[in-house]
């Protein structure tokens, strides 16, 4: 095909200031999602690397050193502390966020008490760890003293709300057909709910509750306050100080020795990975059994 | 949803043990509000008494001579959460608009999902890397900006001297870091619900896709991105650990962003152990102010979510 030069024709159109105005902010929008990604990558980067050469299975077992100088291994304690706190504070807050949610979605449909509820599950989520960790000191540690209990206490109160509104959200997916379905059966309505709702519901609910148990096992300031630190394990969550991987990250992380720094990248490198694991089985069992939208 | 057929009376008390528990689960959220205001009140009230109105406005805070003014604390609350919206703001909505109005299908789980590995990262590993090694490789960066504005009027008071790396800036940027995936989570849920008839409307009478966002998908989402960024707000003001590690503790207001400061939560955090006695109260009272402030912002910004969610709902 021959094009015949200097015709006015000319297809190669060159971009009018629209076109080059939406070019612009799509490389913004670009720009952004990177300014996203440079700190993340830095922050796995470094607890990689300083992390990564800590973790053995001394590292894992062995009890923290009371000189805090001291190089070398030991986050034992806190590991147990983490996983003792956070465990006793599921225990408490998922039964309780759980029925919360059943009544607000099955008992209150619409009711004012229920949309009051709704709207302070929602507030409530937004108070400040720091503030519930003094909230548990002020009713909890002044009179029994600190303890793992306190920690798991406050835990519980950050958790919640977040299980509350999760978990309801997993209850609107279930179709009423279902509800309905039991109900012509003769079931109550405890009944239903328990036996045909919830199972319908469950995956969605246990995902939502593990990524609200994973964001507790990493909370800082309540541990500070009504948990105080211990440097061997201790199993009683009644009795003694007790310490936590967060505690010590925190702690570790403002003295000049080389040894304590150390020990804080292993123990914020477990800490992740321990949060991380805990994000990924939600995330698997969303995407197996979950309700779709 | 009353089920047709009620056998109140009979088979009554399985549902009405199981309807009481649920409402007594429910109605604990309500009580723990109102009873984390009383108790803490209550505790810090001999600081608060002591004090008066200075508490707030006095930026004096010498434990020693039971002098305890806030103010300095709240400055630096107000400096470093505003910092971090400057910051984070423009970059969440970005990314919502990329992933919900512009990427490919199959590349918005990826962006979704990295993302919301920032919310993982525990806010104390924020702190031992913005301690440990990010405040010291961003010093050069302030000393340039201080060489490039500070002679400036005006402007320039804000690119003051850097001391460490541990400063306003520093902690700003942190937060910034740590409230972008809830803004964007937020935003990228209202852009979602903007009609698709508004958006192909805009294409249709020729916009481009950039001229189609600012007609159509932003006015639609505003209500909801500003109760985004208020939620975001309060998520910075409340945040302790990171903040404690990164912004210098040290009492004093200054224009100067490089200059270090310290902020409520923060103080709270870092002066807990060696505090007692009325120390301790006003420390209490820290956390009281805290809690007024972050609960003002959440009402406001849960009222406008809320609005939106159900204007959305009726379309």
């Amino acid at each position: 095909m021959t094009v015949d030069g200097g015709s006015g024709l000319d297809l190669s159109q060159r971009p009018s200031s629209r076109t080059r105005t939406d070019r612009a902010m799509t490389a913004v929008m670009l720009v952004c999602l990177l300014a996203v990604v440079v700190p993340l990558a830095a922050v796995v980067y470094t607890l990689l690397k300083n992390g990564a050469g800590q973790l053995s299975a001394e590292f894992f077992t062995a009890d923290i050193p009371t000189i805090s100088r001291i190089e070398g291994p030991g986050m034992g304690p806190a590991i147990v502390g983490t996983l003792l706190i956070t465990a006793v504070a599921a225990a408490m807050a998922l039964p309780l966020g759980i029925l919360g949610a059943i009544y607000l979605n099955e008992s209150s449909a619409g009711g004012r008490l229920g949309r009051l509820i709704r709207f302070m599950a929602t507030v409530m989520t937004g108070v400040p760890s720091v503030v519930m960790g003094l909230f548990v000191y002020v009713t909890y540690t002044l009179r029994f003293k600190q303890n793992a209990f306190g920690g798991a206490l406050a835990l519980a109160f950050l958790m919640l709300p977040v299980v509350i509104r999760t978990t309801e959200e997993m209850l609107k997916l279930v179709p009423d057909n279902l509800r309905e379905a039991s109900a012509a059966l003769g079931a109550r309505r405890s009944r239903t709910v328990l036996t045909v709702v919830l199972p319908a519901a469950l995956p969605g609910v246990v995902s939502g509750c593990l990524l609200a148990v994973a964001r507790a096992a990493g909370e800082t300031a309540p541990i500070l306050f009504v948990v105080g630190a211990a440097t061997s394990v201790n199993t009683n969550v009644f009795r003694e100080v007790n310490t936590a991987l967060s505690a010590q990250i925190f702690a570790n992380a403002q003295l000049p020795f080389e040894g304590a720094q150390q020990r804080a990248w292993g123990a914020a490198l477990t800490l992740v990975l321990l949060a991380f694991v805990i994000t990924l089985i939600a995330r698997v069992v969303t995407a197996r059994f979950a309700l779709k939208r | 949803m009353d089920a047709p057929l009620d056998f109140r009376g009979k088979a009554g008390i399985a549902d009405r043990l199981f309807g009481f528990a649920a409402l007594a689960a429910g109605t604990i959220v309500l009580v723990a509000l109102g009873t984390i205001a009383f108790t803490t009140t209550r505790r810090a009230w001999p600081a608060l008494d002591a004090m008066g109105f200075d508490f707030i406005t006095s930026t004096r805070w010498a434990p020693n001579d039971e002098v305890f003014g806030a103010g300095a604390f709240v400055y630096g609350t107000l400096v470093t959460s505003t910092i971090a919206l400057v910051l984070a703001v423009p970059v969440s909505i970005g990314i919502a608009l990329f992933t919900t109005q512009v990427a490919p299908p199959r590349w918005r789980k990826p962006i979704v999902y990295v993302v919301d590995l920032l919310a993982v990262i525990p806010s104390v590993v924020f702190g031992l890397w913005g301690i440990l090694v990010f405040s010291k490789q961003v010093l050069p960066v302030y000393e340039l900006l201080h060489g490039w504005f500070g002679g400036i009027p005006v402007i320039g008071a804000l690119f003051g001297e850097t001391g460490s790396g541990r400063n306003f800036m520093t902690a700003g940027i942190v937060l910034a870091v740590m409230i972008t995936p809830i803004i964007t989570s937020l935003s990228r849920e209202v852009m979602d619900t903007c009609p698709t008839t508004d958006r192909e409307g805009a294409y249709a009478l020729g916009a481009t896709r950039w001229e189609m966002i600012r007609g159509a998908v932003l006015p639609h989402s505003r209500n909801g991105l500003v109760g985004a960024v208020m939620l975001g707000l309060g998520r910075a003001m409340g945040e302790t650990i990171a903040v404690a590690l990164v912004i210098g503790s040290t009492v004093g207001v200054s224009a100067n962003l490089f200059a270090a400061g310290d902020a409520l939560p923060a103080r709270i955090a870092n002066e807990w152990g060696e505090a007692e006695g009325n120390w301790r109260a006003a420390l209490v009272g820290l956390a009281v102010a805290l809690f007024v402030i972050t609960i003002i912002v959440n009402l406001a910004a849960t009222a406008v979510v809320q609005r939106t969610g159900e204007r959305g709902g009726r379309r």
